[in-house]
């Protein structure tokens, strides 16, 4: 399945966990560091650097770029680092993340109470997830370097819904299929 | 005697970070395709697809595998007939710097755990040293990634705790950690030793070949059991479920004192990447 940004709810609506899609338009990077900047933002009533409706923040610090390249490899980084920042993001009109690996139960619960979807990016695909990145702008927290946040604008990304609007979470519903030993 | 420059230990340090961030090796390419061929999960299956897929197009592109190229970790053994004229520490993060720098490599590493600026050439690496007979060094390097090694522990266990002990803490540790150390995993395990020998047995069997298997027959036991039971955890690529969770297990062993059981496991995501060199 193909989607575009702006994400409509209608579009987050027809997302079901497990579905590969490729994600294509504007989305923005952002990890540890601008998150906890962005925050700071939210509490001080300031204005954010980018409007969150309709687009999706991925999890990356992409490597250094070299000179014929768009951005250096960019793959998810670990997306439960950012649970104690989502909540209050999604408060302020973000639906959309991109990451990798499991979530926090009250990550989950926000999500669900939001309508929002986390989708997964495959971990370490790094080379090959750069591809799909046709441009990319700084746009703010250029000293933060790696972890500055950046504009992308991507043509059919590969991704994987992970947790979706109806709380189904790919992580839980695989493994249980797959386990044949409990701890 | 003999005497070594140590512009030689920087530049085949520098050319060993940057080869092992962007060439995984042959043997490792194999064993992911087999288990790729056998994965039970559809979505696993594609997952291990894309894996691969990358991992030939760093190879072919130059450029790294993963943006997360690590802190460097450095094995250095030095014959005791070698002599440098200046410090080998500082030539080998001299090689770290270049291989960040030049080679285009992300700069993970930061000055203070606390204050957290970055030092923006990934310096320093970690490095061990052992001294050994004969007139030459060796040299293995890895770039270690984060998000497995934030999956790895260190347990002091006692010795009735024993080998089931042992297993349950390796099986509870991967199945917790599920999607987050980038699976299909290897797992580095050290046992005995103390503290921080185990951890180092556990970082270290991480730099064993693949295909290797433990010398010890008990800890060769263990990595055949242990494989096998981490399979069928069900966690699988990326923890989506699947069949394989993890491509190898590798266990390194040491003496210990008669009340102790340390157990350290360190966790490898897919992107396992470590170069050797003999000068």
């Amino acid at each position: 399945m193909k989607i575009k940004t702006p994400l409509t709810d209608q579009d987050l609506a027809s997302l079901k966990a497990g579905d590969q899609i490729y994600l294509s338009g504007t989305i923005y990077t952002g990890r540890d560091a601008a998150h906890k900047r962005l925050v700071a933002l939210i509490k001080e009533n300031k204005d954010l650097p980018f409007n969150f409706n309709g687009t999706a923040i991925y999890y990356v610090g992409p490597s250094p770029k070299k000179p014929n390249q768009v951005i250096g490899s960019a793959g998810p980084t670990s997306s439960y680092r950012m649970d104690a920042y989502s909540p209050l993001l999604m408060e302020h009109g973000l639906k959309v993340m991109i990451g990798k690996g499991p979530r926090s139960e009250e990550f989950k619960k926000e999500l669900v109470k939001h309508k929002g979807v986390y989708l997964s990016a495959v971990g370490g695909a790094a080379a090959l997830i750069s591809k799909s990145i046709k441009k990319c702008t700084l746009i703010a927290y250029e000293e933060l370097g790696a972890e500055a946040i950046y504009e992308l604008e991507v043509e059919d990304m590969p991704l994987i819904v992970t947790y979706d609007i109806y709380g189904n979470d790919l992580f839980a519903e695989g493994i249980a299929k797959h386990q044949k030993r409990k701890i | 005697m003999r005497i070594l420059d140590l512009k030689e230990v920087t530049k085949n340090v520098r050319d060993l970070f940057i080869d092992a961030c962007e060439n995984i090796g042959d043997d490792f390419l194999s064993l992911l395709r087999k288990y790729q061929s056998k994965e039970e999960s559809e979505i696993g299956k594609k997952v291990l697809d894309q894996i691969i897929e990358n991992d030939l197009l760093a190879r072919k592109e130059h450029v790294p595998m993963c943006q997360d190229t690590g802190i460097g970790v450095v094995f250095l053994e030095i014959g005791s007939q070698v002599v440098f004229d200046g410090d080998i520490y500082e030539a080998i993060n001299e090689g770290v710097r270049q291989a960040y720098v030049e080679g285009y490599l992300r700069k993970s590493v930061v000055k203070h755990p606390l204050d957290r600026v970055n030092t923006n050439d990934n310096t320093p690496a970690v490095i061990h040293t052992k001294i050994i007979p004969g007139d030459k060094v060796k040299i293995r390097v890895a770039p270690k990634g984060a998000g497995s090694e934030n999956m790895s522990l260190v347990k002091m266990l006692i010795p009735s705790d024993g080998v089931e002990g042992i297993e349950n803490l390796v099986l509870k540790t991967v199945f917790e950690g599920g999607g987050k150390p980038c699976p299909p995993i290897i797992v580095g395990i050290g046992i005995g030793g103390n503290l921080e020998k185990a951890a180092l047995l556990a970082k270290e069997a991480l730099f064993r070949d693949i295909n290797d298997e433990s010398e010890d027959e008990i800890a060769r036991q263990l990595e055949i059991d242990l494989l096998k039971k981490i399979n069928e955890l069900g966690v699988g690529p990326m923890g989506f479920g699947g069949t394989t969770t993890a491509l190898a297990v590798k266990v390194n062993v040491y003496p210990c004192h008669i009340a102790s059981l340390p157990v350290a496991i360190n966790i490898q995501c897919h992107a396992s990447r470590h170069k050797s060199i003999i000068i």
